[in-house]
């Protein structure tokens, strides 16, 4: 046994250049994406170009983020594309006024009121979501599809199908403002741009630093060790779709202030963009592993290439059949990462287990 | 005797196997002989699996043969194996559930003809077979109406329709009742009648010796020892796998039983597969502090459940658990941890270990609030409480930062137990803390257990090999059918326990 670890301690010392390609795959796809597309076009690597870019990346890293929780407990939230489309929906109808009939007056909300809102309703699908899965064990898939559907649906029915153009508000109703999160600047660095930061570091420190973020990757590593160790995993469930749900909710705001209008079809498909920007990261689908910075750099690789391949001029079918083919990759490369080690319910034998099998004739 | 070497079918000769630096097998030879049926004996850890999947080609031996017939053979996967005429039947049944008995006979190799499967075939093939083996069951009975030992059986037909010469069985009774046991009993005598080898291994020794022709004890991966049953009892089996002189610790004394902890009140629990059975059946015990009790029974006998439901996982049906003289009620597996109830499950790999995680973050898991800081997990306080753990349960690993699985299985279980220790418990339940590990960690997880006892812990261990009742344990309660039929002081013996577990006594 001594001898098996301590050949894994070399292991690890060792610089291993399949290693570095493989841990670091997502950092130097997206320096490949640049390089080649700053050759390609003079305008791609301009400071303005980039800020352009990483305004579209924040929406998918937002979602991204938010998702990743979601996948690093085993689950999927198929819904956030539909909940974007919903929280940006219910700002521009709150914009709009609320009438109560009673009282015969409308309502107008500030922004900040709209802001939370939104994000309530954004929290609200989430807690829909979780509450299927954990307590009435609904498969995530199924949960969050079902969601999608309803959701995206409650957005249309809002609005008649209708898009919301006047999102200006108006100085006299005291309700303007809502255009700052799309458009306005902090040291010239987009709004959304800052969100996304401010999100990854918060949900950076609570996955690494806090003790809620231990039970989300104990939970998503083996769900039944961490629950007999006392781990809150219903809770935890919960949690991350209503996570992942505001975190979706946000995003809608600021997609809807930087069109400045509010569609009842935004984020369509989104949802996949999101999942594919997690895996890029590296994150297992069979949860317990990924963060962060994966995901952020699964984000830019997505946003900095599909606009890419618009800067250069590739027509938007290619633009798919590239994406596709990046998630493919990325998908393999996880496999690579993690296949050969054992996943915790399966029946499999130690012995086949890892290059380190430790314990040869392992019979229960 | 004349002519044993005539009939021998299958041999191993010198067979190594080395898995990274570990030698799980060390020049093992072996004979499996047409129309006996051969055991091997040994304890958990001793290469018995190992040895089995090399003979049924799931794995290759890193040297020695294995010859057939005479002539030496390589096998390159189980396929070809079954080709030979060698078949495995695993513990764990590999039938899919949800396809009818004829669907999973021929799983793999489907009877075609210019019309697809020819299912009539295929019945009619499925019905012969199952004529003499399991008779009054459809060729179209959904596997999953069948009970275990049913299942079993078809997992035997199928093997028979390869015509496998050499099948080779691994604990096939553990899931069995006793009445189907004796059914595979009678399936196996009329199978070697018609001179099917058969090698046998199985936990349970009075068992396996109502079967056996010829009996191989396996130890740390050499064969100690090989009779035949004429000339072998238990007290031979069990002496050749343990060795002569191993001891396992006696009960620790010197010091007064505090007051009692753990009040179990005429407890019910049900049976998760079938909830018109109580599994614990009206069960009440006490445990003092400091007292080391061991639960024993047979697969069944309600010891997990038991135990589960004390931790807050399983639900119970009646009666209750009372910790210092106050009901537990709803308690969460959370809120019971705090009070001081530690479990150390049975299956270490499903319900202990998160395999994600390294040996520190498994080992400090269930006690996160103690290295929090200002609300804040300190990497520091955490890496420390894990250094500090692993020293305590004398866990083999160069640093809390290695993965977990490249511990071994007696070290993974250890972390587990640590684990537990860092919540501080009162009361310690292990489910089959022995279970899948070697004698050595064995020896030193009941050390660590009757140290802590000293301290005060109450400890429950739950086992199902009888050696180990007689170790460290005040007090052996043995269960059947969910109620305690015995309870025994340190000074019982063997026989004894397990008579009252309702196993019968062969030697």
């Amino acid at each position: 046994m001594t001898t098996t670890t301590t050949a894994i301690l070399e292991n690890k010392k060792k610089f291993s250049l399949a290693r570095v390609l493989i841990e670091g795959r997502a950092f130097l796809a997206l320096i490949l994406i640049i390089v080649v597309f700053s050759l390609m076009s003079p305008n791609y690597l301009t400071f303005d170009n980039i800020l352009i870019m990483s305004s579209h990346v924040a929406i998918y890293a937002i979602l991204g983020l938010g998702m990743l929780l979601v996948v690093l407990n085993g689950g999927i939230d198929l819904s956030v594309g539909s909940t974007l489309g919903f929280s940006a929906v219910i700002a521009g109808f709150l914009m709009q006024g609320v009438p109560i009939n009673i009282f015969g007056v409308i309502l107008y909300p500030s922004i900040p009121v709209v802001v939370v809102i939104s994000c309530a309703v954004g929290a609200a699908v989430g807690l829909v979501n979780g509450i299927l899965v954990s307590k009435f064990k609904v498969a995530p898939f199924v949960a969050t599809l079902g969601m999608l559907y309803v959701v995206r649906g409650l957005a249309l029915l809002m609005t008649n199908g209708l898009t919301i153009n006047d999102l200006s508000g108006d100085e006299a109703l005291g309700n303007t403002g809502f255009n700052w999160l799309g458009f306005n600047r902090v040291l010239n660095i987009p709004i959304g741009v800052i969100i996304m930061i401010l999100i990854a570091i918060v949900l950076g420190f609570i996955l690494g630093r806090t003790r809620f973020g231990r039970w989300l990757y104990a939970s998503g590593g083996n769900e039944r060790a961490a629950e007999l160790s006392g781990v809150p995993v219903r809770g935890v469930k919960i949690w991350v779709y209503v996570i992942s749900g505001i975190c979706a909710a946000i995003a809608g705001l600021i997609l809807a202030s930087t069109l400045t209008s509010a569609s009842p079809t935004a984020g369509n498909t989104y949802e996949l963009t999101a999942i594919a920007a997690v895996v890029i990261g590296g994150a297992s689908l069979m949860g317990g592993r990924g963060n962060v910075r994966g995901t952020l750099l699964g984000a830019f690789v997505i946003g900095f290439l599909s606009d890419g391949l618009v800067i250069v001029g590739v027509s938007a079918y290619w633009q798919m059949v590239f994406i596709g083919a990046v998630i493919v990759v990325a998908v393999l490369l996880n496999s690579l990462q993690y296949g050969r080690r054992r996943r915790p319910a399966t029946a499999t034998p130690p012995v086949k287990a890892s290059q380190s099998t430790p314990e040869p004739a392992g019979k229960n | 005797m004349n002519d044993e070497f005539d009939d021998v079918v299958l041999e191993a000769r010198n067979v190594v196997k080395t898995y990274g630096g570990t030698r799980a097998l060390k020049g093992v030879n072996f004979e499996i002989r047409r129309g006996t049926v051969t055991t091997l004996f040994g304890e958990n850890g001793a290469g018995k699996s190992t040895l089995m999947k090399i003979l049924s080609g799931v794995e290759q031996p890193t040297s020695g043969e294995i010859i057939l017939d005479g002539e030496p053979v390589v096998f390159h996967s189980t396929n070809d194996a079954r080709e030979r005429g060698i078949s495995i039947i695993h513990q764990e049944l590999s039938l899919a559930p949800n396809l009818s008995v004829r669907d999973n006979i021929f799983m793999g190799r489907e009877i075609t003809g210019p019309f697809g499967i020819d299912f009539a075939e295929e019945a009619r093939q499925t019905r012969e077979l199952l004529a003499d083996l399991l008779p009054g069951v459809e060729p179209d009975t959904h596997v999953n109406d069948l009970r275990v030992g049913q299942q079993q059986i078809i997992e035997i037909a199928r093997a028979l329709s390869v015509n496998s010469r050499i099948l080779i069985m691994d604990e096939p009774t553990s899931a069995l009742a006793a009445a189907e046991v004796e059914i595979l009993f009678g399936i196996i005598h009329d199978l070697t009648a018609r001179g099917v080898a058969i090698v046998y291994i199985s936990h349970h020794l009075e068992e396996a010796l109502e079967v056996t022709d010829h009996a191989v004890v396996l130890r740390d991966g050499s064969m100690t020892a090989k009779d035949e049953r004429s000339n072998i009892d238990l007290e031979w089996i069990v002496r050749n796998m343990v060795g002569d002189n191993f001891d396992l610790g006696s009960p620790p004394t010197g010091y007064e039983f505090g007051d009692t902890i753990l009040s179990i009140r005429d407890l019910r629990v049900l049976d998760p597969e079938n909830s018109e059975r109580s599994i614990v059946n009206g069960l009440s015990l006490d445990v003092k502090a400091g007292e080391i009790v061991c639960l024993y029974g047979l697969m069944g006998a309600g010891r997990t459940e038991l135990l589960e439901a004390v931790a807050g996982r399983d639900r119970i049906d009646g009666g209750e658990i009372l910790l210092d003289g106050t009901a537990l009620g709803d308690d969460t597996i959370a809120e019971r941890i705090a009070l001081g109830i530690g479990l150390v499950p049975e299956d270490r790999q499903r319900d202990g270990l998160v395999q994600t995680f390294d040996v520190g973050t498994n080992l400090t898991l269930a006690s996160l609030g103690d290295s929090l800081r200002n609300g804040v997990l300190s990497r520091r306080t955490e890496k420390k409480i894990a250094q500090d753990l692993i020293r305590t349960v004398t866990v083999k690993t160069p640093g809390p930062e290695l993965p977990i699985g490249s511990l071994s299985g007696g070290n993974q279980q250890k972390v587990v137990i640590g684990k537990v220790i860092a919540t501080d418990p009162r009361v310690m339940l292990l489910d089959e803390p022995s279970r899948g590990i070697d004698i050595g960690a064995k020896g030193e997880v009941f050390r660590l257990l009757a140290e802590r006892a000293r301290e005060g812990l109450a400890v429950v261990y739950s086992t199902s090999e009888v050696g180990e009742c007689l170790s460290i344990a005040h007090r052996i309660i043995v269960l059947r059918r969910g109620q305690i039929s015995a309870e025994f002081g340190p000074d019982a013996t063997k026989e004894m326990i397990m008579a009252a577990s309702g196993e019968a006594v062969a030697a």
